[in-house]
């Protein structure tokens, strides 16, 4: 708290992102050093050797792995803190307003279509394909909805989210209940949550999707502030609301679209990081937002190393991972802390 | 700043407006010049909010016009009016635990244009308007910790931090006791003297209307009544007849103002008497 004595300034956001930053570099050398295969990135060092397969482990398999990480983390805590911030509900979180529920039926029909296991080299792309498809259309059909007379009530958004996702939800469980066996399987990690191995140009192209994405909603960081005042509030601060709140739905649903898509539902990353970072620096988006994303990238990757270590050689469905750890780190950190930051 | 002396801060014409089918506005007409400090008057639901929505701009689909320095608010950006006009709401909400500093530096949102961050030019004017305010000691709390008051007079800091030219205040002084409700108008009055601020003031408080306004409409079902000099309006059969309340009516000793006591249904009628017999006899 001590931090928060004066205003918010260019070189404490500074200060605080290159703290993150070197966080999440730390994050990503643990997560390329460990893992099934005894390599590690020491063995990089000038006087070590390695062999094709070693290199190929290090550079084709572990390195994409965490940079997805980091990618899908900070996706979706960013996409949490703006739908917070619109909302202005601390129970928000990436899947609230239902892009999530399109994403997992365009993946799970994809899947029991049996497109997951077309071989080739855009093939495993195919069932994240089908669940952007699935995403964009939900974030399509929601915002039809939610237009009331060319504005976006932000009530009924959340209440279309919350009723499709229900439905999104009903609608799996039909194909689950028809599926066979295999696909079932195949359907219930995908949900799960879980990071996907990419090559490295879909990698690069998801990376600056993301990374765009992320940068539109920084740049509305002061008008997020003024949001908290309610949307008269910042009206009479000289927001355009409507047109903030168009884009963060917008924008928070690609996001969102995009993770799922990827990954599946991992879950609490982008509820949980977004008020760890808030108790930890304060509620002020610009700096928030930034934090965010690197935040939500360590942490990712991080749970993912955890994946991958616990049980080795099996792997954990990272979902699995954040919601056990996330869960209970989070109501330690409301139960000792709740009172600075005042929920 | 207008160079046209005639150039009315906020000029309203031919205002109406419809919550659904329910009409709320019939043909308001309003002027407020730099320097005046206004007040709207009437019972609940009279229109009050209304008029200040449709003016500071964030209410639309009403017909008639509202021009602030000769342009009409809904062709100018939000920003281009923030930069203009402030508005201290009756109530505020605060979805997150910012400091009462940041919020009152919020009132610089318009001001930054592409600045990320406030400059300490602007940390200064929050800072300033705060010790205006007799919040400076709140500035490093969490804003949800204060009291309702408190919250008040930092609404009213985030106005001020505004710089505007024109000050909208609907019931600023509801939630606050008696000290910081001539606080804030004496606050509203200096802005009006010595910058030439327009206030516009929605108010319950008939004497503090009295004491600030130089100008009151008075409003019944989204109609004005009566407007004028604040002596002129703040009378016995204004009064009675808006409200249906019988009220004393007596010129303030100190201030020569008019002073305003609402009367309790037992005391009314006895009252009603003496006040018709002199009007009798006046005529």
């Amino acid at each position: 708290m001590a931090l928060r004595d004066r205003p918010l300034s260019a070189n404490r956001v500074a200060i605080i992102t290159l703290w993150l930053l070197t966080a999440l570099v730390i994050c990503l050398c643990l997560g390329i050093s460990f893992g099934a295969g005894h390599v590690a990135l020491t063995d990089l060092l000038p006087g070590n050797s390695l062999n094709s397969v070693e290199r190929a482990i290090l550079y084709e398999v572990r390195l994409p792995r965490v940079l997805i990480a980091g990618l899908l983390g900070g996706a979706l805590t960013v996409a949490g803190v703006v739908f917070q911030a619109l909302l202005r509900n601390p129970l928000a979180d990436p899947y609230v307003l239902g892009v999530s529920g399109g994403a997992s039926i365009g993946g799970v029909v994809a899947i029991t279509l049996g497109l997951g296991t077309v071989a080739g080299g855009l093939g495993s792309m195919i069932v994240p394909a089908c669940a952007f498809l699935g995403a964009l259309g939900t974030l399509l059909l929601i915002e039809m909805i939610a237009t009331v007379d060319g504005r976006l009530t932000v009530y009924t958004v959340l209440l279309t989210g919350v009723i499709f996702n229900a439905f999104a939800a009903a609608l799996i469980y039909f194909i689950q209940s028809i599926a066979s066996l295999q696909q079932l399987h195949e359907i219930v990690f995908y949900l799960m949550g879980r990071i996907p191995s990419l090559g490295h140009e879909a990698l690069g192209v998801f990376a600056i999707a993301i990374l765009l994405g992320t940068g539109a909603l920084v740049a509305m960081s002061r008008d997020y502030n003024a949001l908290s005042l309610g949307e008269e509030g910042a009206m009479h601060l000289g927001v355009d609301v409507e047109r903030v709140k168009r884009r963060t739905f917008i924008l928070g649903s690609l996001l969102t679209g995009l993770s799922v898509a990827m990954g599946g539902l991992i879950g609490f990353v982008g509820l949980v990081v977004p008020h760890m970072l808030r108790m930890m620096i304060g509620p002020d988006h610009r700096i928030l937002l930034p934090a965010a994303f690197l935040g939500g990238g360590a942490f990712l990757v991080l749970a993912d190393l955890f994946a991958r270590l616990v049980l080795a050689p099996n792997e954990l469905p990272v979902g699995v991972v954040t919601a056990l750890i996330g869960g209970p780190f989070f109501l330690y950190l409301l139960r000792t802390r709740s009172r600075i930051y005042g929920i | 700043m207008e160079s046209n002396v005639d150039s009315a801060a906020v000029e309203a014409t031919g205002l109406c407006f419809k919550y659904g089918q329910r009409k709320v506005l019939h043909d308001i007409a309003l002027r407020l010049k730099h320097g005046d400090i206004v007040g709207l008057v009437g019972p609940n639901g009279s229109g009050k909010s209304t008029i200040l929505k449709i003016i500071s701009g964030i209410l639309d689909g009403y017909t008639g016009c509202v021009r602030i320095a000769g342009r009409d608010v809904l062709e100018m950006s939000r920003r281009e009016v923030a930069c203009r006009l402030a508005m201290v709401p009756q109530e505020s909400v605060f979805g997150f635990p910012f400091s009462v500093l940041e919020v009152v530096l919020m009132g610089r949102h318009p001001h930054l244009a592409g600045q990320a961050f406030e400059s300490r030019a602007d940390i200064k004017i929050a800072n300033d308007a705060l010790a205006r305010c007799g919040a400076l000691e709140l500035a490093p709390r969490p804003i949800q910790e204060l009291s309702s008051g408190e919250r008040q007079r930092v609404v009213f800091a985030r106005a001020l931090a505004q710089q505007p030219q024109i000050l909208l205040l609907d019931e600023p002084a509801s939630f606050l006791d008696i000290r910081h409700q001539v606080e804030i108008y004496d606050i509203a009055r200096d802005l009006a003297l010595e910058q030439g601020c327009a206030v516009l003031t929605a108010l319950h408080d008939l004497n503090l209307a009295s004491e600030y306004c130089d100008h009151v409409y008075l409003l019944s079902s989204g109609r004005v009544l009566a407007d004028g000099a604040t002596s002129e309006i703040l009378t016995y059969s204004n009064l009675t007849s808006v409200f249906s309340t019988e009220v004393y009516v007596d010129i303030n000793k100190v201030t020569g103002k008019p002073l305003v006591v609402p009367l309790s249904s037992h005391l009314a009628n006895r009252h009603k008497q003496t006040c018709e017999g002199r009007f009798r006899s006046n005529n």
